[in-house]
């Protein structure tokens, strides 16, 4: 038998309403090779972890919640859950044996086209991808992340190809994505998915500021205000035309 | 549940019992306001089978199901023969008439008013209210389509010093108003009160343990509340009947005078006597509510007027009016298809039902407030549940209930409740959601849990406690403090706060550390000397309730053998749970006064939280529940009622974390205790389902009377708004997320 997977967990939460459908039971992973500006959980940014967890104590506290989170699933984020695919694997490997909904929520970054052996085992076991794709133009994704979106690109036909479910997830931050060139470019991205269920725009706030300042980090954007709900929607609207067009 | 007694009228030798017994008489009752009130009493020459057969012929002219109910009083039997579940949307309801807005303006005016004016708009001083006691009152007379106030002015506050004649001075003088003088003599020379009786009766330990808190919130200065009376059998049967059905209980009770015959036969007069003044009530707005409704809009005004009666009565800290909605949708659905009334018409009732149900205000002091954070009325109504056939019991009413959120703006009374089923129709659980998120307005509570145990007529009296409508009624007993009890197991019964003797002097524990063992002894010993000392004191409250402060009106709407519940409740389970946790799984030491008190702690490592599913500490708990139940159970309960226990304070969790030192879970003293079962305020760490699956442990057999577990969600973290996820949906046909992806 094989040596048992540990996971480096950042924390768990039990009633997740805002990481996939339903009420989910939400692991966040430890460790995020990007460093976006706006990223709101600078915390998990770090590869160690103090909380370190096998995927039995995982499902075994999931059961414990089972009731409440029935009608939802099991989401795994971070952090980048693909910096620990072999464990995201193993706890969704026994969670389908459960009958369990299993989201990936990531940013795709860590695919790569050339050797896809992990990430194939991985989507075996997964129900639906949340694709959070950071900005549709290669340069500014550079600018925002410090990596490429190339490959972010090209996860994202690779899962269409599959045929495994995903939504798609767009941080809009004004002065960076908030802009109706790049918005329509993305969905125009969009229009060529095929199993793309849903959009989640997500207005950027600025409601991390003080994990930054606890961390000793230097907050970016701190000159840019949060997107209004007037913003977003339009942002969607530039978002949707695009699919159409 | 078929424990009707007497309710069935075909004996004729009981009949003529029946009429040797009440006399027909004109007597006089005075109302300590110098008027003298003429009652009424003819009814009693009637001849019943003509009553009975008259409204029997009535029904028949209804269209409405007959069955059991047509016999005897059952009301729920009339509402299973005769409703109409309701499956469909909110498309159907209507916007408030005119006559409803300009009322509710009227009243918002009122309301501002009386906040302006300090916290009241008006308080009756020398009027002791009782159901006949004011004349009749209106907001505008013209607009009212529902009729009937507490006093003979909106929002001016009624007189009532059964409970307590020091209760109503103090409601009195903390608003700048002064009692009348002779009522004030009345109520101490003549007229004893509850609370007099009660303090006659106590016992210097039972003082004690109040004063210091250990036991708290009791009713013995204020109305117990928690009984709701069946209102909706005015409606159905008119006074006449109900009258009818109570001399025959009355009648019923002969033979050999035991104490407990002669308490309930004198009570059944006391409750003639209230139903009768119902009817003069009626009069008063030139109703008559001596026979049945004969359509839906007297439907909702005769089951109000016995609301009316109640209030008018009973200042008690919960004053519920039950299951109605269903029952009132019966009558619209009628007169909807007979072409009587419009949609429009329907919610125009029910608007304004609500309306005045908004309006009922009691005179209270300060400190009540305190302790109940405001001046709630708790006008519980439940809403939906599901039928022990399986059908739902959601009908268009219950929509029209919500919907009052909406055409009257969101209130905090009454307390909507939806009784949840995972079987509610799914356009229900969505019009509910919806008024949830947009009124913050709706109680929700576990329908499949309690209708095992009480059927589908029940209805939650103030915010958990459900009952039988007409069948069951609880004793209210406030808290037993399971924190401070933990203190006094380590100080061997010496308060931490105010260093006396207030337990039994059992041996303290003298050592530096506290072993879990010897504690769990110790508070063992603790628990069971509170458990005896908490029931027994209740014992004295009820007793002197039932005699001092009886609400014959309620119970006027009740059956003759009525299930009593004796509702004990508890504070600081988690409190304790963690306490004890600490003590086991870290290392806690004990830091004392100059006189050997131990008076605070220091936790030493960390230990397991209860609220995060974690049964180390979640077993804690639950035994502690279990515990403390069983001793309970051990005693004797007044007039027989069957012992049951909440866990639930929601406000006064604050005054008693006051009264409670330190505790040796790190707790400060008076930091407040949680509410209810509640983890401690940040000591959940995993998340609300981890923290509820801690709470779902509890056994509900051990805490009948309600477990609560509140907790605030800031809006965005129960979900997205629609319009930022899962809307490509609509664009890319993909159906609905859930179940789709």
């Amino acid at each position: 038998m094989a040596e048992e997977i540990i996971g480096n967990i950042h924390s768990i939460e039990s009633c997740g309403t805002v990481d996939g459908p339903g009420i989910r039971f939400v692991v966040f992973l430890q460790g995020c090779p990007m460093r976006c500006l706006y990223c709101h959980n600078p915390d998990t940014w770090a590869t160690y972890s103090n909380k370190k967890m096998s995927v039995a104590e995982i499902l075994s506290q999931y059961d414990g919640v089972k009731e409440f989170v029935k009608n939802g699933g099991l989401t795994v984020t971070g952090g980048e859950p693909l910096m620990q695919t072999d464990f995201v694997t193993e706890l969704f490997k026994e969670a389908k044996e459960k009958g369990i909904h299993t989201a990936l929520d990531t940013s795709g970054v860590l695919f790569n086209p050339a050797n896809t052996d992990k990430i194939d085992l991985l989507l075996k076991y997964t129900d639906l991808v949340m694709l959070d794709i950071k900005h549709i133009d290669d340069i500014e994704h550079k600018k925002l992340t410090g990596h490429s979106n190339k490959n972010i690109l090209e996860f994202a036909k690779y899962v269409s190809d599959k045929g495994i479910s995903m939504w798609i997830r767009h941080v809009v931050v004004p002065e960076i994505t908030y802009n109706e060139k790049y918005l329509t470019e993305l969905g125009e991205f969009i229009k060529t998915l095929k199993t793309v269920k849903a959009l989640d725009v997500l207005p950027y706030h600025d409601m991390a500021k003080s994990k930054y300042k606890e961390l000793g980090l230097r907050y970016e954007l701190s000159d840019t205000p949060p997107l209004t709900k007037e913003q977003a929607l339009e942002a969607r609207g530039y978002i949707l035309n695009g699919i159409r067009k | 549940m078929d424990s009707v007694y007497g309710s069935s009228l075909h004996s004729d030798e009981k009949i003529s019992d029946k009429k040797n017994l009440m006399e027909n008489k004109n007597v006089t009752k005075p109302d300590f306001s110098g008027k003298k009130v003429e009652i009424n009493r003819t009814i009693i020459n009637n001849d019943i089978r003509s009553v009975v057969s008259q409204s029997k012929k009535m029904y028949a002219e209804t269209e409405f199901v007959s069955g059991k109910w047509t016999d005897e009083i059952n009301v729920r039997d009339f509402i299973q023969r005769n409703y109409t579940p309701y499956d469909g949307d909110s498309s159907f309801l209507a916007s408030p008439t005119e006559a409803t807005v300009k009322l509710w303006e009227k009243c918002c005016d009122l309301f501002k008013k009386e906040r302006e004016n300090g916290g009241v708009l008006d308080m009756d001083t020398k009027i002791v209210s009782t159901i006949t006691s004011h004349g009749a009152g209106y907001i505008d007379k013209d607009l009212e389509k529902i009729v009937g106030l507490q006093t003979d002015a909106p929002l001016k506050r009624s007189l009532q010093p059964f409970g307590g004649i020091r209760m109503a001075e103090g409601a009195c003088n903390s608003y700048g108003y002064e009692v009348d003088p002779e009522v004030k003599e009345i109520f101490t020379k003549y007229r004893k009160t509850h609370n007099q009786g009660v303090f006659d009766a106590y016992t210097p330990e039972m003082r004690k343990a109040r004063h210091a808190a250990i036991l708290t919130g009791l009713p013995d200065a204020y109305g117990r509340g928690r009984i709701i009376g069946d209102y909706r059998r005015i409606a159905l049967y008119g006074i006449d009947r109900l009258i009818l059905d109570k001399q025959e209980q009355h009648a019923s009770l002969d033979g050999e005078m035991t104490p407990e015959k002669i308490q309930l036969k004198e009570e059944i007069a006391e409750q003639i006597n209230a139903l009768r003044e119902m009817i003069e009530l009626g009069k008063i707005y030139g109703l008559d509510i001596s026979k049945p409704a004969r359509n839906a809009k007297e439907a909702v005004q005769w089951l109000y007027f016995g609301y009316l009666s109640a209030v008018k009565e009973q200042n008690g800290a919960a004053m519920s009016i039950g299951r109605t909605s269903t029952f009132l949708d019966i009558f619209i659905e009628r007169d909807l298809r007979e072409g009587i009334i419009t949609e429009v018409e329907a919610q125009e009732l029910i608007d304004q039902f609500i309306m005045k149900l908004r309006l009922v205000k009691f005179a209270r002091t300060p400190e009540y407030n305190s302790l109940f954070s405001g001046d709630p009325t708790w006008v519980t109504e439940s809403i939906g549940g599901m039928g022990i056939d399986g059908r739902h019991m959601v009908t268009k009413n219950s929509f029209r209930y919500l919907h009052t959120l909406e055409n009257l703006g969101t209130a905090p009374e009454p307390n909507m409740t939806v009784l949840w089923s995972t079987r509610l129709p799914h356009n229900f659980k969505q019009y509910a959601a919806h008024i949830s998120i947009t009124t913050s307005s709706i109680q929700y509570e576990n329908d499949d849990l309690m209708r095992a145990t009480h059927g589908d007529d029940y209805a939650i009296a103030c915010c958990v406690s459900s009952m039988v409508v007409g069948k069951e009624m609880q004793f209210f007993g406030a808290r037993a403090n399971l924190a401070k009890c933990l203190l006094y197991a380590i100080n061997g019964g010496v308060d931490e706060r105010l260093k006396e003797q207030v337990g039994p002097k059992y041996r303290p524990i003298t050592s530096e550390y506290l072993d879990f063992d010897e504690v769990m002894s110790k508070y063992d010993d603790m628990m069971e000397w509170l458990a005896g000392l908490y029931v027994n004191t209740l014992n004295v409250i009820h007793y002197m309730h039932d005699k001092y402060c009886y609400e014959r009106s309620q119970m006027a709407l009740h059956d003759r053998d009525v299930k009593r519940y004796f509702a004990t409740g508890i504070a600081g389970l988690s409190v304790v749970a963690d306490s004890l946790s600490a003590i086991k799984y870290a290392k806690v030491k004990t830091i004392r006064d100059e006189n050997g008190i131990v008076v605070d702690y220091e936790v030493e490592g960390d230990y397991p939280k209860y609220g995060n599913n974690d049964d180390r500490v979640d077993s804690l708990a639950v035994n502690l529940v279990k515990t403390f139940m069983s001793k309970i159970r051990k005693h004797y309960t007044y007039r027989n009622s069957i012992p049951t226990m909440s866990i639930l304070t929601i406000t006064s969790n604050v005054v008693y974390g006051k009264k409670t030192g330190n505790t040796p879970d790190g707790r400060k003293s008076g930091v407040p205790l949680a509410p209810g079962a509640n983890p401690m305020h940040g000591r959940d760490s995993n998340g609300a389902a981890a923290s509820l699956a801690s709470v779902s442990k509890l056994p509900f057999g051990d805490a009948q009377d309600g477990i609560s577990n509140t907790f605030s969600i800031i809006p965005n973290a129960l979900g997205k708004d629609e319009v930022f996820m899962g809307d490509l949906a609509i664009n890319l046909d993909c159906g609905c997320c859930e179940g789709s992806c």
